[in-house]
């Protein structure tokens, strides 16, 4: 089946007073139809700004200086603004961390649910739109949508908000679904609805969703293929149950082994000594070199490829080999 | 044993009074009532020397609340916190002095004008605990401590990262040489391998400074990995209260049970969540009874009507479920 | 013992080459900050600089009033602006002007600092009655046109120097407190404050040293706005007579002086004051824009 979207070594960059920040550097995944992957990193990883260059939302002093976004075949870095409106919200849509990004405050959610719509299919009636709207909200679970169409958000709590973001982003049946950090600020009990709904949703409409999320259990939970992400490229990818159970890459190991549970009880947990680099000032070679245990000549003067591994991975690290498995 | 900190029926009220204009109102025949939030509503449990107990709960359950009340940071509107000064390592301390904090946030809790060592030798200084000559070589000591290089001296907070501030804000409180460190979601807003790299210097310090910990966090994985003991609170109240293992493998209170069901894990394989229904309720307006009714499988109508009790199920297990009498 | 930690790769340039390049973004706010520094230079060494001493009796000449800009006197010494109704020399007069207007304006600022940021950071501080009390007192004065409130003042008190600074401070102080308050609040529910109060640092500590150092910036701000405020609102009392005595004269009393030529067509002799006026005014407003700008924490720098 066609990957319904292939990132080919992207790079956005942005050009600040202080110097080059490379956010993104050299990026590529691919995601198929109805699939769910996430996307793992730490902050600086550059894991939003790859769910922002998706979408075009980067804005200046940052552009996509490089690669290909091939959204079923259409590169989408090579849009102008006006053409990836029409995508925008419609065919690829995004959900924020915070729900106030997508919801106007001073909106009721009809009126925001209605534009939505009809910004994208003018010829679609208003009584229409409104009860699609309705039944968005109902696909997200909400109860009595007639009553919650009338309110605005902040007569909402957070998960409800989110809820509502979800449902927006759904109007429009997408075929993807960019979800930054969509759970992070939700309490835990609330959290589990969220990804439950999310997850039965995906299911059933056989949306393609990109979770991009710091949190490497939520996404162990749900995702079929799982990308890590470091210092803006992308260290190791593959089958969720591969990279979680048998991380190939050190970063990957490492990050695993910092994560507190009571399996680790009475153990120190495993440190990643040191710190992310400075994006303005990457080292040559690997971006991890400074970090990792593993460390050898030619990771400092060489930027390791992408390897293939037996089990459907790709990793970037001179420790292995082509054709290796964990 | 004696506990070192005792918290007895401790209680926190957050009022918004009426106005003027509200008051007049009201003479005139409208009905607008005190706006009260229960924030810490009758909370009693015991911390032992050398314990590391972990508060767990979401947001509204009060435990950014207790923690600093039990600092001395903010009054209770009733009830008491005790410490027992005979357990004390250090008596020329004063007594203020011996519970102190970790905060939150590592951008907003330190001074952006002071050096690091002025941070971190000004209450020391204050206290007259060390002298003025002394202040340089405290402050290497304290920063060696806990893990930064002494040539940072004479930085200011913006110049170094979210993980290293924290490491600051914790030299800051050591300098005073205290009892019992409160961390408030202490590692909340950092990274995932920082977060590591600052569990493992808590434990650290721990047993090399010997002190007892009252370590809140919502992250359910922290908890479990550092606690003796476990107190979940929801909404102003403990459910209950367990040693680590019990909490793990045998939760009582529904709510815990919900918690711990609702956690992302890190295993192996794509796993449906079956999460509990409903909002948490707004704290302005808390359910009757027991707080956790409407969103709890197993109420009944009593659950509607009467608060439950904290009682000892077993041996240092606490719950506050009505449950458990018909057991 | 905890793991080795890198510290910061790189270190940021210090503080004051931070605070210049963000404010060079602006090159008009870079350029209204030199001519105010050459209006400042020019205030603080008028005596040095200017060609004569106008307020010097023995070296003014009657018969030297009313020339025109540019015209000589027997002795060959060019009036550059002209001169006025005694003979005095405009340029020179303007000089010495600018010393008592940026001094008064200045010097009320500064108690109105102090006073006004006292009655806000402890407002802010100790909250409750007192706070309500002082606020409430901060907005009616606020309600008040500063014009007629220093009007009102100076004619129950009478001229001279002492009581215009007064007025002045009376007037300014209340917006150096709303502001002081304003940003006392913030830091205040900030957790490094917490944490002071944790050490148990007491409170006069935690406000001078960990409240208001914080609260500068804000400050910083009204006091360049204000001050120039205080100049135009002291030249305003002065041309309608009220304020500084003839033996200070401000700029505002040379344009009230001279005000009685303009019919005659010696324009000169309240024109370039005013200009100067203006210039001092508008240089002072641009430079804190910019501070204004720079200091907000909102925009993203």
């Amino acid at each position: 089946m066609d990957p319904i979207l292939q990132i080919k070594d992207l790079q956005t960059h942005f050009f600040t007073k202080a110097g080059v920040l490379k956010a993104v550097d050299g990026v590529s995944l691919e995601i198929g139809a109805g699939e769910i992957v996430g996307l793992v990193g730490e902050s600086g990883s550059g894991k939003s700004i790859t769910g922002f260059s998706i979408m075009g939302l980067v804005d200046a002093p940052g552009r996509i200086v490089g690669g290909q976004i091939l959204f079923k075949g259409q590169d989408l870095a090579k849009l102008s603004p006006a053409e990836m409106q029409a995508y925008r919200g419609n065919r690829i849509a995004m959900i924020f961390q915070d729900p106030m990004m997508t919801l106007n405050p001073v909106l009721r959610i009809e009126t925001q649910m209605v534009e939505t719509i009809l910004s994208h299919d003018s010829s679609v009636s208003k009584i229409d739109a409104h009860a699609r709207a309705r039944d968005a909200l109902g696909l997200v679970g909400i109860s009595s949508p007639d009553e919650r169409l009338r309110a605005y958000p902040h007569q909402f709590s957070g998960g409800m908000r989110q809820r509502v973001s979800i449902a927006i982003a759904m109007l429009n049946r997408p075929d993807l679904i960019i979800a930054d950090e969509p759970t992070t600020a939700l309490d835990v009990t609330i959290q589990g609805q969220v990804i439950h709904e999310m997850q039965r949703l995906c299911q059933e409409t056989k949306t393609a969703l990109l979770w991009i999320t710091h949190d490497l259990a939520v996404v162990a939970g749900i995702a079929e293929r799982i990308c890590v992400m470091y210092a803006g490229r992308v260290v190791e990818q593959g089958p969720n149950a591969n990279v979680i159970a048998a991380p190939m890459h050190p970063y990957t190991t490492g990050l695993l082994g910092s994560v507190p549970g009571q399996n680790r009880r009475g153990q120190p947990l495993q440190q990643i000594e040191g710190m992310v680099p400075s994006l303005m000032n990457l080292p040559t070679g690997c971006a991890f070199q400074n970090r990792c245990n593993l460390v050898s000549d030619i990771c400092t003067s060489t930027n390791p490829d992408a390897i293939s591994t037996k089990d459907g991975r790709l990793v970037r690290c001179h420790n292995i080999a082509a054709g290796d498995s964990a | 044993m004696t506990p070192l900190l005792t918290v007895s029926n401790l209680s926190r009220d957050f009022v918004k009074s009426l106005d003027m204009v509200a008051k007049v109102l009201n003479r005139l025949g409208q009905n607008y009532r005190e706006e009260v939030v229960h924030a810490v509503d009758d909370v009693s449990f015991s911390v032992f020397k050398g314990e590391i107990v972990g508060v767990v709960g979401e947001s509204g359950c009060g435990k950014s609340t207790l923690g600093r009340m039990v600092a001395g940071i903010l009054p209770p509107t009733s009830g008491q916190v005790s410490f027992d000064v005979t357990q004390a390592k250090n008596t020329d301390i004063p007594d203020a002095l011996r519970t102190q904090m970790i905060f939150q946030d590592p951008f907003s809790s330190l001074n952006p004008r002071k050096r690091v060592i002025d941070i971190i030798t000004e209450a020391p200084i204050h206290h007259k605990l060390i002298a003025p000559s002394e202040k340089r070589a405290f402050a290497i000591e304290m920063l060696q401590r806990v893990g930064l290089d002494p040539d940072t001296l004479e930085r200011y907070p913006h110049q170094f990262s979210g993980g290293q501030r924290q490491r600051v804000g914790i030299a800051r409180a050591l300098a005073v040489s205290p009892e019992f460190l409160v961390c408030d979601e202490s590692i909340a807003a950092l990274d995932v391998s920082i977060q590591a790299q600052i569990i493992n210097l808590f434990v650290d310090l721990k047993d090399s400074y010997d002190l007892t910990y009252l370590f809140i966090s919502h992250d359910i994985g922290v908890i479990e990995h550092i606690s003796d003991r476990v107190i979940v609170m929801y909404l102003g109240r403990i459910v209950e209260t367990a040693p680590i293992e019990t909490f793990v493998k045998q939760p009582n209170h529904p709510y815990t049970q919900a918690l711990l069901a609702g956690v992302p894990r890190l295993e192996v394989g794509k796993r449906q969540y079956e999460p509990i229904s409903g909002e948490i309720p707004s704290p302005l307006s808390p359910p009757t009874g027991c707080h956790f009714h409407p969103r709890c499988k197993f109420a009944t109508a009593r659950c509607k009507a009467e608060k439950p009790a904290l009682r000892e199920i077993a041996p240092a297990h606490f719950s506050a479920c009505h449950l458990n009498d018909e057991a | 013992m905890a793991g080795k930690t890198a510290t910061s790769g790189v270190v940021p340039a210090s503080g004051w080459q931070k605070f210049w390049s963000d404010f060079s973004e602006s090159p008009t706010a870079v350029g209204a900050l030199f001519v105010f520094l050459v209006v400042l230079f020019i205030a603080i060494f008028a005596p040095i600089v200017s060609p004569t001493n106008p307020y010097d009796l023995a070296s003014v000449d009657i018969m030297n009033s009313r020339l025109e800009p540019g015209s000589q006197d027997f002795e060959g010494n060019v009036f550059w602006l002209g001169t006025d109704g005694a003979g005095r020399d405009m340029l020179s007069a303007i000089f010495y002007g600018l010393r008592v207007s940026l001094g008064v304006g200045a010097l009320s600022g500064v108690v109105a600092l102090i006073i006004g940021a006292a009655v806000g950071l402890s407002a802010a501080y100790f909250g409750g009655r007192f706070e309500t009390l002082a606020m409430r007192i901060v907005d009616i004065q606020l309600s008040f046109p500063s014009i007629l409130m220093a009007l009102v003042i100076l004619a129950v008190f009478g001229k001279g120097v002492e009581k215009t600074i007064i007025a002045l401070v009376l007037v300014q102080w209340a917006y150096y407190a709303r502001a002081a308050r304003a940003s006392a609040l913030v830091e205040k529910n900030k957790e490094y404050v917490e944490a002071a109060q944790c050490l148990a640092l007491g409170d006069r500590r935690i406000i001078l040293h960990h409240i208001m150092p914080n609260c500068l910036a804000p400050l910083i701000v009204v006091g360049t706005l204000q001050t120039a405020h205080a100049i135009s609102l002291e030249a305003t009392l002065s041309f309608l007579g009220l304020g500084l005595p003839i033996t200070e004269p401000s700029l505002g009393l040379l344009i009230g002086n001279g005000f009685e030529f303009m019919y005659s067509g010696d324009y000169w002799i309240s024109i370039f004051p005013g200009v100067a006026l203006l210039i001092t005014i508008v240089s002072i407003n641009l430079v804190g824009d910019q501070l204004r700008d720079i200091f907000n924490p909102r925009l993203q720098r």
